[in-house]
């Protein structure tokens, strides 16, 4: 058995464009109860059915965690992407119901921490929003750096700073302002956990500073999640439940596997849990590994694949679905 | 459904005893005719009317005597009960949990009043009315996990989860096979079983963590564990082991039905909203052999299971000095009968 | 003198490894009896670590010719007690203002390393990022889990608490938490049938 998540069915009750990218969408419970409260830093899975295309995109929950009434994420319009940001921001009007899965954390909060020293680029701000609130409920000590490339595009930056003006510094780009992570990181109290959420190029370089300056790894914590990519079709035998597949341009392959009605374990979607892990049983061609949770090893062997964001270009694969 | 709470002692006179309904309901652990260690998960989603899986939190005919014995040993040692500092957040998660699932679940013995954080709390069967202030400890007697655990049958064991791996970092814990809270509180999932023989190599823990790990909230998962006790002894911890240990030599087979118990847990998983932490209730459930082979199957099966397993297993859970008799007993009510599959009674 | 090799044991027993040096503005090191030369090796390794390193030091019975060599080496600070709970109270203050970066090493007995490792994790230094490397006597601290007495250098098993007078058992179950083995009545099934006293590891 798998643990996985149950659903909850929600209304879409508002809706609110911040900038030229950036959307927050609203949810409550259609049944009127209540929602779950959630740790900061945790995720939802929101469901798109997009014609027969059904798309499970993982957003951050960016609401106050305490407050059972109402759900927040924020949506990042992506124009080159698979099309599941497009869908919530032209598709999704406010009275819609949609299924959006149970809270999942996979970036929690390390609550030993003495202080707790946050980094975030661009969308990247919204595990730090909730987490914030988290922490200001309950007298946490915070430290936020937040970069974004414009005044503009750095949404919630105001809010933020009005609440929490000496907890909270902001560093547009197009202003050439930029985190000065050496001095940042050099100084802090011994027990301070370091959090960074942004892109994979800032989190690189926030661990590999962090690393040299002598910090261990267990204090360091970072989310990173993939969007699949899209990429040519490719054909799959699922042995277990004997069927073939097809897996179209801008599905991912788990997404197809789900299509075909076969159940697949997953919970991140972006390729970190490791929860969808499968196994392979026959290839005849090139996996395009795209995951951070298998080795190199386990990636060069061919016998692994993560169907949440990787694919495959070839004759033949078998998989153990 | 009303329960009547049953007078007894799981000390001194082990005044304990099962009813018929406690007898028919009991989780025996065993579904075939032999054992070995399994990542034996389910999801914690109900189970059969009356049984001990259907209520999220069981409550039954020994509520009142076990929280009467739990008293009775914090009174006399409590570092049974201990939370690390960072853990507060979790045990009000816990409290929540149990507030809630108990007066949804029985209605007529717990009711829960909320008013934003302004809570009242009545639990009937023992005679507790407290207004408090939701995650202001000041407006408890206790703190929260101990407050409430104090009033929940079981031990708790909540588990920060972090770097990978889940860390015992609070617990009510006075109901126990033979491992102590005191000693084993801030290790991780590895560390607190390192004493368990076999399993680390077979891969179970690695299985089981990653599983639990994984466990989301509005998803709880159960799981079964055994051992057997001498005499209806809840508190069979370490600390104590120079007491309750020498028990185990009154054993005769005169004696044996009446005083040899099989003990069995059903631990169950919940991830905490709040903190992301996982509780882990460990509820024990006695039975004399007495009781349990007027179940037939249940004496048979039992028979060939404490005849069978290996003497390392036997070891760890304290009973191979008493097996041949253990074995001797328990033949009398094996006729060589086929059992059917699974654990319920024919 | 090579480093003992523990036998093979149980995932709580802690394993201890080699010094070596980690980059870090700032290095603590804390070191009992024959610990001192795992120190002179760690300062050989990398020749610019000690003029960033606070050296707390424990002679005890074994580390007295230590001293000078210690004083040698160059460290930044360098502090030579009479026992490790004399030291305690300065290992905390030093704690208190350091910063995210420091490097812990602690090398000696398994009840000095043990003790002090609680001291870095209380201050917030996870457990898994100090080193260690044990060094000199094989005795152990251990736990009585009945009266909760902590009774040091342990050597033979069975051992007799020295807070309740009960004869103990020697387990390999540790606890990071305590920095202690845990001791369990030997005779508990059977009062009275205590087996003679076996060095550890012999």
């Amino acid at each position: 058995m798998s643990a996985g998540t149950d659903k909850l069915a929600v209304t879409v009750t508002n809706i609110v464009p911040l900038n030229d990218l950036v959307t927050r969408f609203e949810f409550q419970r259609s049944d009127g109860g209540e929602l779950p409260t959630f740790s900061g830093g945790a995720h939802t899975v929101v469901e798109m059915r997009d014609g027969d295309i059904t798309r499970l995109n993982p957003y951050s929950l960016m609401s106050d965690p305490m407050d059972q009434s109402t759900y927040a994420i924020s949506v990042r319009r992506d124009d080159a992407g698979r099309g599941g940001s497009l869908f919530m921001h032209n598709r999704v009007r406010v009275g819609d119901r949609m299924v959006i899965s149970y809270p999942v954390n996979l970036f929690s909060l390390d609550l030993r921490a003495r202080k707790h020293l946050m980094i975030a680029g661009g969308i990247g701000i919204t595990p730090f929003i909730a987490q914030i609130k988290q922490l200001a409920a309950t007298g946490g000590r915070f430290e936020l750096h937040y970069a974004a490339r414009s005044a503009a595009l750095a949404s919630y930056a105001d809010e933020l700073t009005a609440h929490h003006p000496n907890n909270v510094s902001i560093y547009h780009d197009d202003q050439a302002q930029a985190i000065d992570l050496v001095h940042l990181l050099d100084g802090q109290p011994l027990g301070t956990h370091l959090y960074v959420c942004g892109p994979k190029g800032m989190i690189d370089w926030v661990r590999a500073k962090a690393a040299d300056l002598g910090w261990p790894r267990e204090a360091v914590h970072y989310e990173e999640f993939l969007a699949p990519q899209s990429g040519k079709p490719f054909e799959v035998k699922l042995a277990l439940s004997n069927k073939v597949i097809e897996v179209g341009e801008h599905q991912s392959l788990l997404e197809a596997i789900e299509a075909a009605g076969v159940d697949a374990p997953y919970l991140c979607r972006g390729g970190a849990c490791g929860q969808c892990e499968t196994d392979v049983i026959g290839y005849d061609g090139k996996f395009i590994h795209r995951d951070h949770w298998l080795d190199d090893e386990e990636k060069a062997s061919g016998k692994k694949i993560m169907p949440c964001v990787s694919r495959f270009e070839g004759k033949t694969l078998v998989l153990d679905r | 459904m009303t329960i009547q709470f049953n007078d007894e002692t799981f000390r001194d006179d082990y005044s304990f005893h099962n009813s018929d309904r406690a007898i028919q309901r009991f989780p025996f652990p065993f579904h075939e005719d032999s054992y070995m260690y399994s990542v034996n998960m389910e999801r914690h989603k109900g189970g059969p009317e009356g049984s001990v899986y259907e209520m999220r939190f069981d409550v039954d005919e020994h509520y009142l005597a076990e929280m009467k014995d739990r008293a009775m040993v914090l009174a006399e040692d409590p570092l049974r009960c201990q939370s690390l500092p960072h853990m507060t957040l979790a045990g009000w998660d816990l409290l929540e949990l149990i507030m809630v699932s108990k007066s949804e679940d029985y209605p007529d013995l717990f009711e829960l009043h909320r008013e934003g954080s302004n809570w009242r709390w009545i639990n009937r069967p023992m005679g507790i009315d407290q207004s408090f202030v939701f995650m202001d400890e000041a407006s408890l007697p206790y703190g929260p996990m101990e407050y409430i655990t104090r009033q929940a049958q079981g031990d708790f064991c909540i588990l920060d989860q972090r770097d990978d791996n889940l860390w015992m970092d609070a617990g009510m814990v006075t109901t126990q096979a033979d491992w102590s809270l005191d000693f084993d509180i801030g290790m991780n999932f590895f560390e607190w079983h390192a004493p368990v023989p076999k399993a680390h190599e077979m891969g179970i823990f690695v299985r089981a963590l990653k599983f639990l790990l994984n466990i989301q909230q509005g998803s709880p998962a159960r799981r079964l564990n055994w051992t057997l006790t001498v005499n209806p002894l809840l508190d069979t911890s370490p600390e104590n082991y120079h007491k309750w240990g020498v028990q185990k030599t009154t054993l005769t087979p005169e004696n044996l039905g009446r005083k040899q118990h099989l003990r069995v847990e059903l631990q169950t998983f919940f991830r905490l909203p709040r903190s992301n932490a996982l509780v882990f209730p460990i509820r024990c459930y006695l039975i004399a052999f007495e009781d349990l082979v007027s179940v037939p199957k249940w004496g048979r099966r039992l028979h060939r299971v404490l005849r069978d397993i290996p003497d390392e297993l036997a070891t760890y859970k304290g009973f191979i000095d008493n097996r041949p008799m253990l074995v001797d007993y328990l033949s009398q009510y094996d006729d060589g009968a086929e059992t059917s599959p699974g654990v319920w009674p024919d | 003198m090579p480093n003992f090799e523990f036998p093979a044991s149980i995932k709580s027993r802690p394993v201890y490894g080699r010094l070596e040096p980690r980059k870090g503005k700032f290095h603590l090191m804390i070191a009992d009896g024959e610990g001192a030369e795992a120190l002179i090796e760690l300062a050989a390794a990398d020749g610019a670590l000690m003029a960033k390193s606070h050296i707390i030091y424990i002679p005890r019975d074994t580390g007295a010719g230590f001293a000078e060599k210690l004083t040698a080496l160059g460290p930044a600070q360098l502090y030579i007690g009479p026992s490790y709970p004399a030291a305690v109270p300065r290992l905390r203050r030093v704690l208190a203002d350091a910063h995210m970066g420091l490097q812990v090493y602690l090398t000696g007995t398994e009840g000095l390393m043990g003790q002090a490792m609680n001291e870095a994790m209380a201050a917030g230094i996870p457990h898994s990022a100090i080193q260690t490397e044990h060094r000199g006597s094989l005795a152990r601290r251990m736990q009585c889990v009945h009266c909760k007495g902590i009774t040091e250098d342990v050597m033979t098993d069975p051992f007799v608490c020295s807070h309740c007078g009960l004869h103990l058992f020697v387990r390999d179950h540790y606890s990071r938490r305590l920095a202690a083995f845990q001791g369990v009545r030997v005779d508990a099934e059977d009062p009275g049938n205590i087996p003679d006293p076996v060095e550890l590891y012999s």
